[in-house]
């Protein structure tokens, strides 16, 4: 700290200790080392800043984006699913004189890019007339042809289209490459301004940055303005991969700041050359698809035919022009890099105008004249495959001799497969990296959309990525480095646009239950299913741990022993343990530990936090951000059960699962709507709890049913110690317990109580479906009810406590199986039609 | 000579399905030495949708969709057609197999540009360099193309053996390479691979063999199979038919349904349906010769079995 301290000049305008780099052009120094106009506003704010205040604010940052659950999955990456989301401290930021020229040269290239697709998949002129070389379509894996002549409404293709921007040591902007297929990253632009506003309150509005909202909006109308079908308020659906896809966040994020349904492809389904949502409900068209899903996996029927994750039949249903899909299938083909040469000659014809934004200088190695050109190029060039592919990039200064000659081969052999591209010696910003400023190479992805029929919008700001280290010449989130924020500087006054409704205006009231695919039906049936499980779970090893320490209560010892046997009859502790324990402690507590961090043990805690874990991300954007903030937390606080908890630390910990678990259940009583989305998450929980009570009264009957010493903590793992006192004092009879943990409709932890909630669910679920089918669960609902109000407990609790238990266990199994029926009848009716098989 | 060909795919099916779409290349396309007469398409239960479109390639495309809940389709493709001889290959000269991989690569617009198009990676063909060595001894420097293709063909029907349990619809090329065995869309796609990894253009026919049934014995209706053969480029000639399952010259006992660039665009039916549960399939194809002519194979083309 001090050595930071020392290297400080507290003057304006300079930024402590960054020193720009030689050659390449640095955004805040000019040649003279005097600041660039754009950062001019920002710079002595930041430079006041002592490094104090600079982690403090960092670390809000890091906050905030755990707390939003930001996070980019890493492919092969050993943490399984979720890498957090970097974000750097400080914008970069861009001068509006700048970028007004940069908006202009970006909606070119996307009109050009447009158009080139409409050729490509229709007359294919360009082609024809030798602008193109045919074998840059029909070598690309992503030129389809079930698309050819498919004409998409309007001929557009391109809806949303990313340009990576590079600037070149004379300061000139450059494009890298294209993203026109499903172009991620326009979310984490927009998370990320959320954040740093947030952290910079002060310097963003005196520096007056535009704002993100107008170009949001502009994507939200121009895909809803392309819905085709006459009638009706269109529908758009933003279609997603899943939970494993890299972006997965973004998918969700996108999907509630935009206000369309996140559906997978199981979610759609294809009627009379239609799209429609499968929702609870029925079904409802679908206008237009906003899709985060490949090209080729869009359609098993008429595309690749092994994947899953699209829908069949929608090729056909965009053939008949009944769906628009953004952007239009195929339109991947035109992000190869071997197109660039051709863009300027394209732009002169098509358009009639010089390419405003130059390419990079690329060759395309299938023309002679163009691999000359990339092996005689003096500079540094990177060689990429024409069509992509899994081969990595190969760096002209890195081959040399044997190595050399073997790439000189291949090219030979087959010259049509590679495209140079010269290396720009990227332009570098200053990165804080914790101690001190330092230059970091950036590339920055812009983004333009289309907000009407030829009209388009450039979002004003982006994405700004940086490489990893100072040298590190690679920018890519999958291979680390960081984001940072982008700060286009207003010239005017800034227009606060949001996309929260403005005040004044009348909105049209619509208290419909918003349409819940079936598929999140399902997982949210299950979230209740597995909360309520870990909740059971933990209530029952923290009533163990709580007895294995010693002096908690007057008869510890004889309740942990009955504890041990119940977690025997359940199966969770091998027989062994089944007799005696004093003897045994640390054997016993070595097994208990398991119970918590066994990873691929089902029902261990560990486990239930994996798969809770997994189905939050499936339905994050059905979760508001508080409940999603108590999911993270108790994703944090159930760590320990990575392996090294102690004994010590365990109660604890368990005690503050509880409590999280209890956050959870506040939160969705409380804050979430009574929709169908609901109702299956409270049918989830009330199955789960019924079904988990039930076992563990059988185990107690099997553990010894007379004995105070078991019934006691049942009554804490049923959360119902306080009434039972309050109602029997300290006398423990098995007919008390079980009139109240069973009959007791006023016990909200009774099984009597989950099954009047569960009427009153399954009453409200919607009736009407297309799917087939009688409404059995009602039916076998009634019959668990029945059987619960014609048992005599009192008979059978006595018969019990004299030794018989087979009576009462009877009568419990039963009512478990009956549960079991109940969900299978609503697993069947509302869930299993989404299986999709090939044949 | 004129057939009345029967085609009838059965889909049986362990649980109910609610909706299925399935994609049919059934329907023969016109062509200069074929001319097809009529052609019916009956399914079973009946199609809530159906939709004919003429696809990329120039082949007759059907998309069905059956929304009523069923456990069994059915789909019954019938036609008559009628193929004329093709002409004899015999003395016919070609430029060197150099000289035609050259044409094809198409840095401008021109036949060989457009041929090229099928030089190229397909779903189910991979350029590779087994494929490059099987080939090569068939293709020394400037043997003629017809010469070198002819060869290739003839090896792979000799040095290969029929066998439709050696492997299944998704068998890559390189494990028929290893194991010598397959059916005729295996030997269609090795020597697709093949020609491809040489630079040279090829595409999958899809189509119908006449079977001959042996001497002296009757012909079995429903035992024939669909086909798939060979076509390659070569400027001046066009593109010419290679049968490497039979080693002959694809004449009037082809019957062609259409062609991609290889087996996955053409495929005579593909579906994907909702449902849970297995299902079985069941194939019958009849190619019925018209007419009084007998039947003029010769007793040294091979017989039935190399069919599939």
């Amino acid at each position: 700290m001090s050595d930071v301290e020392s290297s400080l000049e507290r003057k304006p305008g300079v930024l402590p200790g960054y020193r720009s780099r030689v050659g390449v052009h640095d955004e805040l120094y000019d040649g003279t080392g005097a600041l660039r106009s754009a950062w001019r506003g920002l710079v002595p704010q930041l430079s006041a800043l002592a490094p104090v205040d600079l982690l403090r604010r960092r670390d809000a940052a890091r906050r905030l984006l755990r707390e939003h659950g930001v996070t980019y999955n890493v492919y092969g990456s050993e943490e399984g699913l979720e890498r957090g989301w970097s974000l750097d401290l400080i914008p970069f930021c861009v001068a509006p004189e700048e970028w007004a020229g940069l908006e202009r040269a970006l909606v070119q290239r996307t009109r050009l890019l447009d158009r080139l697709l409409g050729d490509l998949y229709g007359e294919q002129r360009s082609i024809r007339e030798g602008w193109i070389p045919a074998a840059l379509v029909h070598g690309s894996g992503s030129f389809l042809r079930a698309c050819h002549e498919l004409h998409p409404p309007g001929g557009r293709h391109l809806y949303l289209h990313a340009v990576d921007l590079a600037r070149r040591p004379d300061g000139r902007w450059c494009v890298l490459a294209d993203r026109t297929q499903a172009p991620s990253g326009a979310g984490y632009a927009l998370e990320n301004r959320i954040i740093l506003s947030r952290v910079l309150p002060d310097e963003f509005r005196e520096c007056g940055v535009a704002r993100l909202a107008g170009f949001f909006a502009g994507l939200r109308d121009g895909l809803r303005g392309a819905a085709t079908r006459p009638a009706g308020t269109p529908n758009v659906v933003l279609l997603t991969p899943g939970p494993y896809n890299e972006t997965y966040f973004e998918h969700a994020y996108l999907a509630r700041y935009l206000g369309f349904p996140l559906v997978e492809g199981g979610d759609l389904t294809v009627r009379d050359r239609r799209v429609y949502l499968k929702t609870l409900e029925g079904l409802r068209p679908v206008d237009v698809i906003l899709r985060r899903v490949d090209d080729t996996f869009c359609d098993p029927l008429e595309l690749r035919a092994e994947s899953f994750l699209g829908v069949s039949g929608l090729v056909d249903a965009a053939r008949a022009g009944n769906v628009v899909i953004a952007n239009a299938l195929g339109s991947g083909l035109v992000e190869s890099p071997a197109f660039l040469p051709f863009l300027p000659e394209l732009s002169r014809r098509w358009l009639g105008q010089e390419l405003m934004l130059p390419s990079a200088p690329a060759w395309w190695a299938g023309q002679e004249a163009g691999r000359r050109a990339a092996l005689a190029s003096t500079g540094r060039v990177v060689w990429k495959r024409t069509f992509g592919g899994a081969a990595d990039p190969v760096f002209s200064e890195e081959l040399e001799g044997e190595a050399r000659r073997r790439f000189l081969a291949r090219l030979e052999a087959a010259p049509a497969e590679y495209v140079a591209q010269e290396r720009v010696d990227l332009s570098t910003t200053p990165v804080w990296n914790g101690e001190r400023w330092e230059p970091r190479p950036l590339v920055l992805r812009t983004y333009v959309a289309a907000n009407g029929p030829d009209s388009w919008v450039v979002m004003p700001g982006g994405l700004t990525r940086f490489s990893p280290t100072p040298g590190s010449p690679v920018v890519s989130a999958q291979r680390g480095g960081g984001s940072k924020d982008t700060w286009v500087l207003s010239s005017g006054p800034v227009d606060p646009v949001t996309l929260l409704k403005p005040g004044g205006q009348v909105v049209r009231l619509d208290r419909a239950p918003a349409d819940v695919p079936s598929r999140v039906a399902d997982n949210l049936y299950w979230l209740g299913r597995y909360t309520e499980r870990l909740e059971h779970q933990v209530r029952l090893l923290r009533a163990t741990f709580h007895r294995l320490g010693g002096e908690t209560t007057h008869d510890g010892h004889a309740e942990l022993t009955g504890l041990v046997q119940v977690l025997v009859s359940l199966g969770h502790l091998p027989d062994r343990f089944g007799r005696t324990v004093a003897e045994e402690q640390e054997e016993l507590a070595e097994a208990l530990l398991g119970l918590l961090h066994q990873a691929n043990r089902p029902g261990s805690v560990r486990d239930m936090l994996l798969r809770l874990r997994y189905i939050t991300t499936a339905v994050r954007d059905r979760l508001s951000n508080d409940t999603w903030r108590i999911f993270q937390r108790l994703q944090g606080d159930g760590h320990l059960t990575g392996g090294d908890a102690t004994l010590a630390e365990v109660p604890a910990m368990l005690n503050t699962l509880v409590v999280d678990l209890a956050a959870f259940s506040g939160m969705e009583m409380e804050n979430m709507t009574r929709g169908h989305a609901w109702r299956f998450l409270d049918i989830g929980r009330r199955v789960e709890r019924s079904v988990n009570l039930l076992e563990l009264v059988r185990a107690v009957l099997h553990a010894g049913p007379s004995s105070p010493s078991v019934l006691a903590p049942l009554l804490e793992v049923a959360d119902s110690v306080m009434t039972y006192r309050r109602r029997y004092f300290e006398q423990m009879h098995l007919g008390t317990v079980l009139d109240l943990l069973l009959a007791d409709e006023s016990n909200p932890r009774a099984l009597a109580f989950q099954l009047e909630t569960l009427h009153e669910h399954i009453e409200n679920l919607p009736k009407d479906r297309w799917a087939r089918g009688e409404p059995q669960e009602e039916r076998s609902l009634e019959a668990v009810s029945d059987l619960l109000h014609g048992a005599d407990l009192g008979v059978a609790a006595a018969r019990a406590e004299s030794g018989d238990i087979d009576e009462v266990d009877q009568v419990l199994r039963r009512l478990s199986e009956g549960l079991c029926l109940v969900s299978d009848h609503l697993t069947h009716r509302f869930f299993s039609h989404a299986v999709v098989r090939a044949s | 000579m004129k057939y009345r060909i029967t085609h009838v795919t059965t889909y049986t099916y362990a649980a109910e399905v609610s909706v299925s779409h399935h994609l049919l290349h059934l329907r023969p396309r016109d062509l200069p030495r074929q001319r097809v007469d009529c052609f019916d398409l009956v399914v079973q239960p009946e199609p809530s949708v159906q939709t004919r479109r003429v696809d990329y390639f120039g082949n007759h495309a059907d998309v069905i969709t059956v929304e009523a809940a069923h456990r069994q389709l059915e789909v019954v493709a019938g036609s008559r057609v009628e193929v004329f001889p093709a002409l004899s290959r015999a003395g016919v000269g070609s430029p060197p197999w150099e000289t035609v991989a050259n044409v094809c690569l198409g840095e401008f617009w021109s036949d060989g540009a457009e041929a090229g198009e099928f030089r190229f990676d397909s779903p189910n063909v991979r350029r590779s360099d087994v494929a490059l060595a099987y080939a090569k001894p068939s293709f020394p420097a400037g043997r003629p193309w017809l010469e070198a293709v002819s060869d290739l063909s003839s090896r792979i029907h000799r040095e290969f053996q029929f066998d439709p349990k050696a492997t299944s619809v998704a068998t890559p090329v390189e494990d028929v390479l290893k194991g010598r065995k397959g059916v005729c869309q295996d030997f269609a796609h090795l020597m697709l691979a093949c020609l491809r990894s040489l630079g040279l253009p090829g595409r999958y026919v899809s189509g119908y063999l006449e079977t001959l049934p042996p001497p002296g014995r009757a012909r079995l209706v429903g035992a024939d199979a669909s086909h798939a053969w060979v076509s390659a480029w070569c400027p001046g000639l066009g593109w010419l038919d290679f049968d490497p399952t039979n080693d002959i010259e694809p004449g009037e006992r082809h019957v062609t349904l259409g062609w991609g660039r290889d087996f996955s665009d053409v495929s005579p039916i593909r579906g994907v349906l909702v449902g849970s549960g297995e299902h079985t399939l069941r194939v019958s194809v009849d190619v019925e010769p018209q007419g009084t002519e007998v039947p003029r194979g010769s007793g040294g083309q091979s017989q039935s079995q190399s069919q599939g």
